[in-house]
């Protein structure tokens, strides 16, 4: 969108978008580019000879058990990660919109997790869990369960997700609060005028009311999911027991990093530009509909 | 309130409030644990009250460090978190603002092809693109310094997009009054545009601090010299470590200092932030 009223210059506006045409070219164009192109090589062991071969990359990848463990693995993961941040957030964010008195209050108390890094989340929770010293691992321990993440594949997701959630919820609560905030006081008296109680307000005024909100919020938590937790796997198991919390981000950085095939690495790279590309297409769609109807 | 229902405006206090001391749980064990020596914290059960070694151990972590964990003073990795997150944050917004300026006010060949080009780099975060900006990064001799650890990250295009959004909301007649005034447009860029988005550059520059703060994976791979460790990356050699020398209250001190700056920053700034997160990111 341009301005009606503009400048004209011949040099100036190209002076102005140089800086950032630079910097995106050279570490963001560049780097994309020789990712799409290593997806389609293939290196010996010593990265002495590398061969042309098309996408047996991707064949590969979708023959391996592995990548396909790992991308169901992340499915079931990221969607129980966004459903649960997403449905406590839903809540508090409900519970505050009703109090008057120190609604400011709780918004303070519920949104500093929002400043906690990921990796620095994960350490939080893994001390907490810790098989010897954790003071929750006592506590299970006294109810019998018996408890060592860095042994049971299962545990160590549950805890990955708990860390992942615990982060997630003050953000999705401030977008559902700002959301429910902006909703017309009127309606709500409306509908209470009428016999609807709290609870019914919630379900048939509220909730379809805030569905841009809580759609905006799946894509963002998906993506959040898929990318940001990385340093939360990577503090608290790397990807371990048994690649029981690898997931496909830390499938890409370990292969390709650590395990050094830059071919197969750039080819699940390539997998999750894609992913992400069609999330954000979604997303954008969505949000310039939503524009044009309001 | 709607009506009076005390009932339910009790039971909605009691709920936010058992949920707000669940959500800081983890937090008052890490600040338990950062006050107790070395010996106590090996004891099962651990303690759940505080003891009295708060400023040994903030001392020991901040001058010394852990020694399993390479022995590098937390102080100079707050330092690098710091300059990482200030660079990253003020660089962000020095290119954006004259970008957005040009592509809002400027007509010219292509751009829309340079909206277009920004507007890609949303939709492909650092992390899937690791291994070659990684092989870029060493070419031009960036590796263990400040500008590889911020540079990398300032390519995107949050900022651009919320700048141009900011742009397009200040009224037209603003312009045409100052080019009837004589004002060109570098004079109307500095003396109108940026004093107008004040509160907005504000808003930003929380947010993008503390993406910069929490930046994990970059700084892993590109510092190997340990005086460039950032706090939040150097958590996971003290990890590590802690297999061999649970040194448990240092460790929870560290994380106690690498979480209190960002955290300070949104309270501190609550609205603004709040105004920021949720009217940019839409």
């Amino acid at each position: 969108m341009l301005k009606r009223v503009h400048f004209k210059s011949s040099y100036l506006p190209y002076l102005l978008v140089a800086p950032q045409m630079a910097i995106t070219l050279v570490f963001f164009f560049w780097p994309a580019t020789q990712a799409l192109y290593q997806s389609l090589l293939l290196q010996d062991a010593f990265g002495l000879k590398t061969e042309f071969v098309w996408f047996d990359n991707f064949k590969e990848l979708f023959d391996d058990a592995y990548y396909l463990d790992a991308f169901g693995r992340t499915a079931v993961f990221s969607s129980l990660v966004a459903s649960i941040s997403i449905g406590l957030a839903l809540f508090f964010a409900g519970m505050t919109d009703r109090v008057l008195r120190g609604a400011m209050a709780y918004q303070t108390l519920l949104i500093w997790p929002y400043a906690v890094a990921p990796a620095i989340a994960g350490a939080l929770w893994v001390f907490m869990f810790d098989p010897t010293l954790g003071i929750l691992t006592y506590m299970l321990q006294g109810f019998g369960v018996d408890w060592n993440y860095k042994l049971n594949g299962g545990q160590a997701m549950f805890l990955v997700m708990a860390a992942s959630i615990w982060k997630q919820i003050s953000y999705n609560f401030l977008f559902f609060l700002a959301a429910m905030q902006a909703i017309p006081r009127s309606l709500i008296e409306a509908a209470a005028i009428d016999g609807a109680g709290p609870g019914r307000r919630f379900l048939t005024i509220i909730l379809p009311l805030i569905s841009p909100t809580t759609f905006f919020l799946i894509v963002v938590n998906i993506v959040y999911a898929f990318f940001d937790t990385f340093g939360i796997v990577d503090a608290m198991t790397q990807g371990g027991p048994a690649k029981a919390t690898e997931i496909l981000i830390y499938k890409v950085y370990n292969d390709g990093f650590i395990g050094l095939d830059l071919g197969s690495s750039a080819a699940q790279s390539v997998i999750l530009m894609f992913i992400v590309i069609v999330l954000t297409v979604i997303q954008f769609r969505y949000i310039e509909r939503k524009v044009e109807y309001t | 309130m709607i009506e009076n229902r005390p009932v339910t405006t009790v039971i909605a206090h009691c709920v936010l409030i058992v949920g707000i001391a669940v959500l800081a749980l983890p937090i008052w064990i890490t600040f338990v644990a950062a006050t107790h020596d070395a010996v106590r914290i090996t004891q099962v059960p651990l303690p759940l009250l505080p003891g009295n070694q708060f400023f040994q151990n903030l001392a020991a972590a901040w001058g010394q460090g852990i020694e399993g964990a390479g022995g590098q003073p937390v102080g100079n990795m707050l330092l690098n978190s710091l300059a990482m997150a200030l660079m990253i944050a003020v660089g962000k917004i020095v290119i954006s603002l004259p970008s957005a300026f040009a592509i809002v006010y400027f007509k010219f060949p292509f751009r829309m092809g340079f909206f277009w080009m920004i507007f890609i780099t949303l939709m492909l975060p650092v992390e899937v693109r690791i291994v070659p900006t990684f092989q870029v990064v060493a070419d031009l001799h960036m590796l263990n310094n400040y500008w590889g650890l911020s540079v990398p990250l300032i390519a995107s295009a949050t900022a651009t997009l919320m700048f141009r959004q900011t742009f397009l909301t200040i009224p037209d007649e603003l312009l045409e009054a100052a080019r009837i005034d004589g004002a060109g447009p570098m004079r109307f860029f500095w003396d109108i545009l940026i004093p107008m988005s004040r509160t907005n550059i504000a808003a930003l520059f929380v947010i993008l601090f503390i993406y910069g703060w929490n930046q994990y994976l970059w700084p892993l791979l590109i510092t190997t010299d340990r005086s460039m460790y950032t706090v939040v990356m150097g958590i996971k050699q003290m990890l590590e470590a802690a297999e061999q020398a649970p040194e448990w209250n240092l460790i929870m001190m560290t994380t106690l200092l690498a979480m209190l700056p960002p955290i300070l920053v949104i309270i501190t700034m609550q609205k603004m932030f709040v105004k920021g997160l949720t009217e940019t990111e839409k």
